[in-house]
């Protein structure tokens, strides 16, 4: 019993005990006010779904040996496009969905690979160059919106009738297509099923892949480079396909975090995407050079039931909403932490 | 000819930059007395910081993103010179006094860490400025006048937890810039600021020819050569940065005296990226940087962020646009910035490497 | 005669219980140029680590023996104390700051300078740099060597070959030196640049300075030193005056037999055929420090064929050019076609396999378990352990399956096919590079530096193991830089010298053939038939 105890411990590692123990901690306490538990762990469900995709973007730039991949506002950007798009169509539940996807996931692919041709110029600094060419991206993007040339009444501003607005609205188009597929409750929980299925079902899409060839080869491209090119391995190709899938998967991330957020914030709402996934993957128990798909969503389950747990729960102990300032103190020391502990990579 | 292409091409960002900055003069078409006034108050509020980014340059730790800590103990010293209520130009060098050694330490803790992540210096500072700010909220909107009891009505409300959103910096304002003002048409120049600004440009000129000097330049140039010559590599690390984050201290005061209200929770997160992208815009790189650079990037970057919004709306019928541009250029530099640089140090690593083999 | 600069007595050392050096005296009089020959691994380094008192010596438990300086015992327990005490060295890296100008590089961490206001509240730190006084000096050492560089310009934009004159100018502007170490320095250098150094070395020994000058290249030994010892696996085979010896002694003596002559593994074969697998045609490989500068070999099928020859000199550079992970241009038929250079792939689809002498950088995937290590190449090359169906997915039973019947017959000692390589001996992760050869079935098996940093009971294995591979029917190239273990296997050595095919030899040639190939001497040349060689 005890050595199995031990063999868990270390399997699941001190970082993710201490969390969940606090986690617990901040359940009871919950459970001695008048807030209502279910009601809590129901909202960290949804949130679990809907950014458990940024998350599990974060996997393939780490095992192609790109690292965190900070740009994740690259792929962001290119969901968004899809949402407007499908907005601007007045397209509504599943079809809004899918046309959304269905614009964003090549918008994906193309603007991930010209970001991937950059990263793989700029090896061993991919994650300071990644994080400002996504700050870039989302400040390029502003322009854009302030000039693209959508129509449809409800998304550009009344006045001068260019310019998209800042916060956009899909409750009346898409919004909670998957939150709303198949939901049920048991316990007094509400589960969107149509949400976690969705999330699953990319997890497992995400988790065959690294068992596949091109997978594994990705792996070892990301692992030891040298031996990489020795088994006649193409480094940069790999390379790119981690980048391309990450992005491909942010963009998909992002539509489905609009739907189920219920609005979409343009201009700089995107800006720091990329942190909390980053957090989130560590917290999981992923380092910035080795990530499985168990610990994409050890991290994310963790990250978002702390995050809606201990904002409710503080709000009761001591006034004012803590828990912006909580994700920015847990999630950049998680950052530190692994920035701090990984050896090599020394500037030449 | 030659002389011209050589000049061209050492300074192709500045002149680039020029440029752009003299079309959105052209199409902005401000008066040219506003233009001045502009130019001359933000050179007397930025420079400081800007120039506090040279010293870690130099010592190979790139741009120190994690200035925000300086300017943090900065605001720190400023919200309790504040509470207790110095005035005047003695007020401010107090101030300035107290955050000497807070920014130290603060700055020494910087050092210590980056210590720990060599050749990742840039990503960590910055995360450690992100960070920093999440406890410092966390200190002055929650535990100040919860746990830390605190009650001064210029500084709180009493009936919710925290600082107030805006501090009125009102015994502090402008006490540096109006201790002797030249006017010329409607600009106030305020000399004292701009010498203390010369001062500080000598002092790190002066200090790179001085025996610490030269051995952060040797640190900065290669570490292991550096420490095989005996030069304690990690002790002048630490050091640099912790000259780095005292200035961007007092940078930090010398700007918010100029502006005269201190925004608690907002007037710090974008010291780092804006005086980042000043210097990078007066041409220096992630392993160079010069005063003439620091002092001729201020002008540039900031002459642009005046004339954007005019330009913008001149130009594409939007002052937003123009709002825009000037972020998105501030990002885009450096972002460009980092990829030439890691380009050209990936060229150099590969034949270290290969190198390996045989050794 | 008088006391000698540096004595050394009786220095013995050894790391972990194994031994590296063995009693080994060397004695450096005043104003001599001593010249220390070894190959790699002969414990040169491990002399001077001693010498300078590095932390890796203190950190290890010290040595044993006795070092005097012009007389007097001392012990450094610190590079600084060595320098302190007169002692220079010039490394065989460049410790040149390019961004420095050469005066500025000089007086590293020794600068002059001159108080002023703030150093005397803040302290010797902030005191300005003496520049005029600095300058002066760096001019005084650079005339020392005859050079005509200005002192002001940046080392950056020099040419190489003066970089090595700068460390010397460093070494000699310190007070009171008396003994200056140079490591491999004319590594680097063109013949031209290395004439002109030689040149340097005569003129500072003659003001005085003692010189310990250890090099790979014997015809500068021959050219410069006063006397030369030659150390071989951490002993010392002979030291004396240069007259003494001939460079193919020399050469006899640093790779000679070891004392206990390994036998003959795998015994006699039965004679090697004569059907050319690989013909080699002016093949160059640009892999720094090993450069190949034009090659022409055949290898016959199923024999074992050595590759030998001194550190330096390109033997390694063969694999890794055929290979396609350096630069290569020439001319490469592979079963009578030509086969691609620069595409590991294409070798790899031929059926060629490559053990690398880089273990740990290229032979393996140090964070991953021993089974993916053995099956990754095959998989990815040869589309072995998939499931089969469109999506290629790993068989992870299969990759199981297969690395325990690998473990079990390659003898790896392990706690199991996931355990992580990392955590292995270096035998043991030979082993496992074996192992991934052997998966890949190859017609075609490279090796190179197969029994480096492993401990003697992992050697004899592997080297079984190659040979058993060569008896399922695969030719074999092993390339390594202990010539006993070549002997023992091969069936034919190739020995390569500056780049180019020194000569062919049987194993059982005597040792002054070898020695003489490894310096570059023709056999014909001294008048030895070369009547073994096939």
């Amino acid at each position: 019993m005890k050595e199995r105890l031990i063999k868990v411990y270390q399997g699941f590692g001190l970082p993710r005990l201490i969390i969940s123990a606090f986690l617990l901690v901040l359940i009871l306490v919950a459970a001695g006010t008048e807030l209502s538990v279910a009601g809590l762990l129901s909202d960290s469900l949804v949130r679990i779904g809907q950014n458990g995709i940024y998350v599990l973007a974060m996997v393939p730039s780490i095992q192609a040996g790109v690292g965190l991949n900070f740009g994740l506002p690259v792929g962001v950007i290119a969901g968004m496009v899809g949402v407007l798009v499908a907005m601007e169509n007045s397209l509504l539940g599943f079809g809004g969905f899918i046309v959304a996807l269905l614009v964003a996931i090549p918008l994906g692919i193309i603007a991930g690979y010209l970001y991937s041709l950059l990263l793989n110029r700029v090896v061993g600094q991919e994650m300071m160059v990644g994080t400002y060419v996504g700050f870039s991206v989302v400040a390029g993007m502003c322009i854009f919106w302030l000039m693209a040339p959508f129509k449809n009444p409800a998304l550009i501003w009344p006045v001068g009738g260019q310019g998209l607005r800042v916060t956009l609205t899909l409750s009346d188009t898409f919004g909670g297509t998957l939150n709303k597929f198949l939901p049920f409750q048991i316990f007094g929980l509400s589960i969107p099923t149509g949400l976690l299925l969705f999330y699953a079902f990319l997890a497992f899409l995400l988790w065959l892949f690294l068992r596949s060839k091109p997978g594994v080869a990705m792996e070892v491209v990301g692992r030891n480079p040298r031996f990489a090119v020795a088994a006649g391995l193409n480094i940069n190709a790999y390379r790119s396909l981690g980048v391309v899938l990450s992005t491909v998967l942010a963009a998909i991330g992002y539509v489905v975090y609009a739907q189920s957020f219920g609005f979409a914030q343009l201009y700089n709402g995107p800006l720091m995407t990329a942190f909390p996934a980053v957090a989130a993957v560590l917290i999981g128990g992923a380092s910035t050079s080795q990530a499985k798909v168990v610990n994409a969503i050890i991290g994310v389950v963790l990250f978002q039931t702390l995050l809606t747990v201990a904002m409710p729960v503080t709000n009761v102990l001591i006034e004012g909403n803590i828990s912006e300032i909580a994700r920015v103190i847990v999630s950049n020391a998680m950052i530190l932490y692994a920035l701090t502990r990984v050896t090599g990579g020394e500037q030449a | 000819m030659n002389q011209v292409k050589k000049f061209v091409s050492k300074n192709a960002v500045p002149i680039l930059f020029a440029i752009v900055c003299l079309l959105g003069v052209y199409y902005a078409e401000m008066p040219g007395q506003f233009l001045l006034m502009e130019i001359v108050k933000r050179m007397a509020r930025n420079s400081f910081l800007v120039l506090s980014l040279i010293i870690p340059v130099v010592a190979g730790m790139g741009l120190n993103f994690g200035i925000v800590l300086g300017a943090l103990a900065g605001q720190i010293a400023l919200i309790l010179s504040t509470h207790w209520e110095w005035a005047g130009i003695g007020g401010l060098g107090l101030t300035a006094l107290l955050a000497t050694p807070l920014a130290a330490l603060f700055g020494f803790l910087a050092g210590m860490v980056l210590n720990k992540a060599k050749g990742r210096e840039m990503i960590t500072g910055m995360v450690m400025g992100f960070f920093a700010n999440g406890v410092y909220q966390f200190i002055f909107l929650f535990l100040v006048g919860t746990l830390i009891p605190f009650d001064n009505p210029t500084l709180r409300i009493s009936t919710s937890p925290g600082l107030r959103n805006t501090v009125n910096l009102s015994r502090l304002r402008g006490v540096l810039d109006n201790v002797w003002t030249v006017q010329y048409g409607f600009t106030k120049i305020p000399i004292v600021t701009f010498m203390v600004i010369a001062l500080l440009a000598v002092a790190i000129w002066a200090f790179f020819k001085t025996k610490l000097g030269q051995d952060f330049r040797a640190v900065g140039q290669d570490r292991h050569i550096a420490g095989v010559a005996g030069i304690q590599t990690d002790r002048n690390r630490i050091l640099a940065i912790v000259f780095s984050t005292v200035l961007a201290a007092w940078g930090q005061i010398i700007f918010l005296q100029n502006i005269g209200t201190l925004n608690t929770y907002n007037s710090h997160e974008q010291v780092g990226t804006f005086a980042i992208a000043a210097l990078l815009i007066g041409g220096a790189s992630v392993t160079r940087a010069t005063i003439g650079q620091a002092l001729m990037g201020t002008f540039l970057f900031h002459l642009l962020f005046v004339v954007s919004p005019s330009a913008g709306q001149a130009i594409f019928g939007s002052a937003q646009v123009g709002e825009y541009f000037r972020v998105f250029v501030a990002y885009g530099i450096i972002a460009i910035s980092l990829a030439l640089h890691a380009w050209r140090s990936k060229s150099l690593s590969k034949v270290s490497m290969e190198e390996d083999v045989t050794a | 005669m008088s006391v000698p600069v540096l004595e050394m007595k009786n220095i013995s050392k050894s790391f972990y219980g194994t031994q590296v050096l063995k009693n080994i005296d060397l004695r450096v009089a005043k104003g001599e140029i001593h010249c220390l020959v070894g190959e790699n691994g002969a414990g040169k380094s491990t002399l001077m680590n001693i010498l300078f008192g590095m932390s890796v010596i203190t950190n290890t438990g010290g040595y044993d023996g006795q070092i005097l300086i012009n007389g007097e015992h001392v012990a450094f327990n610190s590079p600084k104390a060595a320098i302190e005490a007169g002692i220079g060295m010039v490394h065989q890296e460049f410790m040149l700051l390019p961004g420095f100008t050469v005066t500025e590089n000089i007086k590293l961490n020794r600068e002059d300078t001159k108080p002023n206001l703030f150093s005397k509240i803040f302290g010797k730190k902030l005191e300005t740099l003496d520049r005029k006084k600095m300058s002066a000096d760096a001019r005084t050492a650079l005339d020392k060597l005859g050079m005509n560089i200005e002192e002001w310009v940046t080392v950056e934009g020099l040419p190489v070959g003066y970089l090595q004159f700068v460390e010397i100018a460093r070494e000699i502007d310190k007070e009171g030196l008396q003994l200056l170490v140079l490591d491999e320095p004319t590594a680097v250098l063109t013949e031209s640049e290395a004439e002109q150094f030689l040149e340097v070395i005569r003129r500072l020994a003659d003001t005085g300075i003692s010189i310990l000058f250890i090099t790979h290249r014997l015809d500068e030994v021959m050219a410069v030193a006063d006397n030369i010892t030659i150390l071989k696996d951490g002993e010392l085979v002979r030291s004396g005056p240069t007259e003494s010896f001939t460079i193919a002694q020399i050469a006899e003596l640093m790779v000679g037999r070891r004392i206990d002559t390994s036998a003959r593994i795998g015994g006699e074969r039965p004679k090697a055929a004569t059907e050319k697998v690989l013909e080699i045609r002016d093949l160059h490989v640009d892999m720094p420090g090993e450069r190949l500068r034009g090659i022409d070999l055949d290898v016959y099928k199923g024999e074992i064929l050595g590759i030998g020859g001194l550190a330096g000199h390109g033997k390694i550079a063969l694999a890794n050019g055929i290979m396609g992970l350096y630069q290569s241009v020439g001319q490469v038929r592979y079963e009578g076609t030509d086969l691609p250079l620069n595409s590991p792939r294409e070798a790899l689809n031929r059926g060629l396999a490559f053990v690398s002498e880089d273990r740990r950088g290229v032979g393996l995937v140090l964070e991953d378990t021993i089974a993916n290590n053995i099956v990754l190449t095959s998989m990815q090359v040869q589309d072995k352990f998939l499931k089969p169906g469109p999506l290629k997915l790993k068989d992870q039973k299969k990759i199981t399956q297969h690395a325990l019947e690998s473990i079990e017959r390659f003898d790896i000692r392990c706690t199991g096919p996931d355990q992580i390589v990392r955590r292995l001996s270096g035998g043991n992760q030979q082993k496992v590079c074996i192992a991934r050869a052997f998966t890949q079935n190859p017609k075609l098996f490279f090796v190179s530096e197969p029994t480096r940093g492993i401990d003697v009971g992992a050697k004899a294995r592997v080297l079984e193991l190659i040979v058993e591979l060569n008896r399922m029917g695969a030719t074999v190239v092993i390339t390594s830089s202990e010539l006993a273990e070549l002997r023992s296997i091969s069936d034919r050595i190739a020995i390569i010298y500056e780049g180019k095919l020194s000569g062919v030899l049987a194993p059982d040639a005597p040792d002054l053939e070898y020695g003489l190939l490894m310096a570059g001497k023709s056999l014909e040349e001294v008048g030895v038939s070369e009547g073994t060689a096939n």
